[in-house]
């Protein structure tokens, strides 16, 4: 059999089995009702001469904080469940490639956040009707939303083959994911800076996942954003069929 | 066919199967026994791709498990050890997503359904399922695509004495078309359901047989219960013991005119039945009960897997 046609049989019934356990449900409520209070009340989305049209300091401030916690919920019981429940065994022994599986559940995981991110549409048919949001940042807003979580899903996605524990891999999943996004804080880079010198700080804030989601959000959809997202993801992914080859070793 | 050629895995330090050989021909079943941690599961989970092994080969029909995985995946139908299921699914989509997995349709799924008797459970939730239907919605997956060759790792376990025997009677019947290897502790259903038996130990193989072949292992196989009237006792212990088929006499009752007890065979014995009716004939004594004893399999089991505990604790 084909591998796309294994990686839609695995991705059809690991989404099954996120509405089913209604996470995903739980997920995309949270998700877009946090968004949106955050934006609406923290934010003065409606203050006078506070209005962002392009949403680059309201709404798409919040995604990159709310992912990492959400997205490995969604991730952590990948490959920890099966684990647990002994299922691995079984669909390690079908006839298909570790990495079909790997690919199938990680694009379901991927599908439901996609759906809570899609979910904020309305956001956007908003501040079009109120205002003249630059079209360009938006998309480049949930283009950067869409990599950030994604990234995120496949760090948990990597956590969840090392453990049977779905609650220690959500853990794990959300501690790497906030220091990843600490990178670029100003205060840790200021800390590399003085320790290091500002080329060595500088390389290291380049693994931050935030400094790659903020670069996106302003609209700068470069090739090196892209391909940050990209590499962490394929690196996460090749990871979790090493990890899954090495416990069956 | 399966082909296992000098078949080792280590876990770390540990040595769980130590090169190991094997083959197994299709109409064959072969009972895989041994004492819990033998290497069995592990032994299997090799043969079924899972597990990759240290060192040696495993062919199925042809194709390496190692290096042809998907092709040799393709022909085995597995129901691994504790029948691992997702629960959040209903039997039948369970079922239909196995087939789809396998390139099987709608048709294989209600064959499955009906050859496991799942079908008053079709549409119920796995985790509500009893053991018993678990087990079968595994062994379900299991057979499926009729898949030229089964790797059942305890297939009866946990389940109640008339699902035992159904599992049992499927094997036996499925069997007469394909390659089946089961574990089990149950020396019973070895003896039921197999053509075949290999008893495994700390990983080696330390018999391999036809069960009738294992059972005149046995130590007390072959020794004959008499009961013979018409002489006193001890006359008839020594026209026992001047045959040149029996090595020992056992004694349960001796009188003037009656000898009961046990014959044990000699090494090279030819037919101690025969010798025994033969004399009791020419010396007309009247030969109330002969009783030839068929050996017991685990009498052999625990013969050869103590004696290896034994060997292995002195050393």
């Amino acid at each position: 059999m084909s591998a796309p046609r294994n990686i839609w049989i695995i991705f059809k019934r690991e989404l099954k089995a996120q509405f089913n356990s209604m996470l995903a449900y739980v997920f995309i409520v949270i998700f877009v009702v946090l968004a949106m209070a955050l934006t609406f009340w923290f934010r003065n989305f409606f203050a006078p001469g506070g209005q962002d049209a392009s949403l680059e300091f309201t709404f798409f401030l919040w995604p990159a904080w709310l992912l990492m916690f959400l997205a490995p919920a969604v991730g952590m019981r990948l490959w920890s469940e099966e684990h647990r429940t002994g299922t691995v065994e079984l669909l390690l022994t079908m006839p298909m490639a570790p990495w079909q599986a790997i690919v199938g559940k990680f694009l379901a995981g991927l599908a439901v956040i996609s759906i809570a991110i899609l979910c904020s549409f309305p956001i956007v048919i908003t501040v079009s009707y109120l205002g003249d949001p630059d079209n360009g940042k938006v998309l480049g807003g949930y283009l950067a939303t869409f990599l950030y979580g994604a990234a995120c899903l496949a760090i948990t996605c990597s956590v969840s083959a090392f453990t049977r524990s779905v609650v220690a891999c959500l853990i794990v999943s959300v501690t790497i994911c906030f220091l990843m996004l600490l990178l670029a804080v100003p205060p840790v880079q200021d800390y590399f800076t003085d320790i290091l010198g500002g080329g060595l700080s500088d390389a290291i804030s380049s693994f931050s996942m935030f400094a790659h989601y903020n670069d996106m959000k302003r609209g700068v959809i470069t090739l090196p954003n892209i391909a940050f997202f990209a590499s962490l993801i394929g690196f996460c992914l090749f990871l979790t069929s090493i990890v899954i080859k090495t416990k069956r070793s | 066919m399966i082909e296992v050629k000098n078949l080792t895995k280590r876990f770390g330090q540990k040595t769980a199967v130590d090169n190991i050989s094997f083959t197994v021909k299709k109409g064959e079943v072969l009972g895989f026994l041994g004492p819990n941690g033998a290497g069995k599961s592990t032994t299997m989970r090799m043969i079924t791709g899972y597990l990759p092994p240290t060192d040696g080969q495993i062919s199925i029909d042809g194709a390496d498990v190692v290096n042809e995985p998907i092709v040799a995946k393709a022909k085995i139908g597995y129901l691994p050890e504790a029948a691992p299921l997702y629960a959040d699914m209903t039997v039948v989509a369970f079922l239909r997503f196995i087939a789809e997995l396998r390139g099987k349709g709608e048709a294989d799924v209600e064959g499955a359904l009906d050859t496991c008797f799942l079908d008053p459970v079709r549409n119920q939730n796995i985790d509500t399922l009893s053991k018993g239907y678990r087990h079968r919605t595994c062994l379900a997956q299991s057979i499926l695509h009729d898949p030229d060759i089964l790797i059942l790792d305890e297939p009866t376990d946990g389940l109640d004495p008339n699902q035992k025997q159904e599992v049992r009677s499927l094997i036996k019947r499925m069997g007469e078309g394909k390659v089946i290897i089961f574990s089990t502790h149950i020396l019973e259903e070895v003896e039921a359901a197999c053509t075949r038996a290999i008893i495994i130990d700390q990983g080696r193989v330390v018999a391999d047989g036809a069960p009738a072949e294992l059972k005149a292992r046995a130590s007390g196989a072959g020794a004959v219960t008499v009961r013979i009237t018409g002489m006193a006792g001890s006359g008839i212990r020594s026209e026992i013991m001047s045959m040149p088929g029996a090595s020992d006499v056992k004694e349960h009752e001796s009188g003037e005119s009656l000898f009961s007890g046990q014959v044990l065979p000699a090494k090279s014995s030819g037919n101690l039945p025969e010798e025994i009716f033969n004399m009791c004939k020419e010396k007309q004594l009247v030969l109330e009960e002969l009783h030839l004893e068929q050996g017991r399999l685990d009498d052999v089991f625990r013969e050869i897997t103590v004696a290896d505990t034994t060997l292995t604790d002195a050393d």
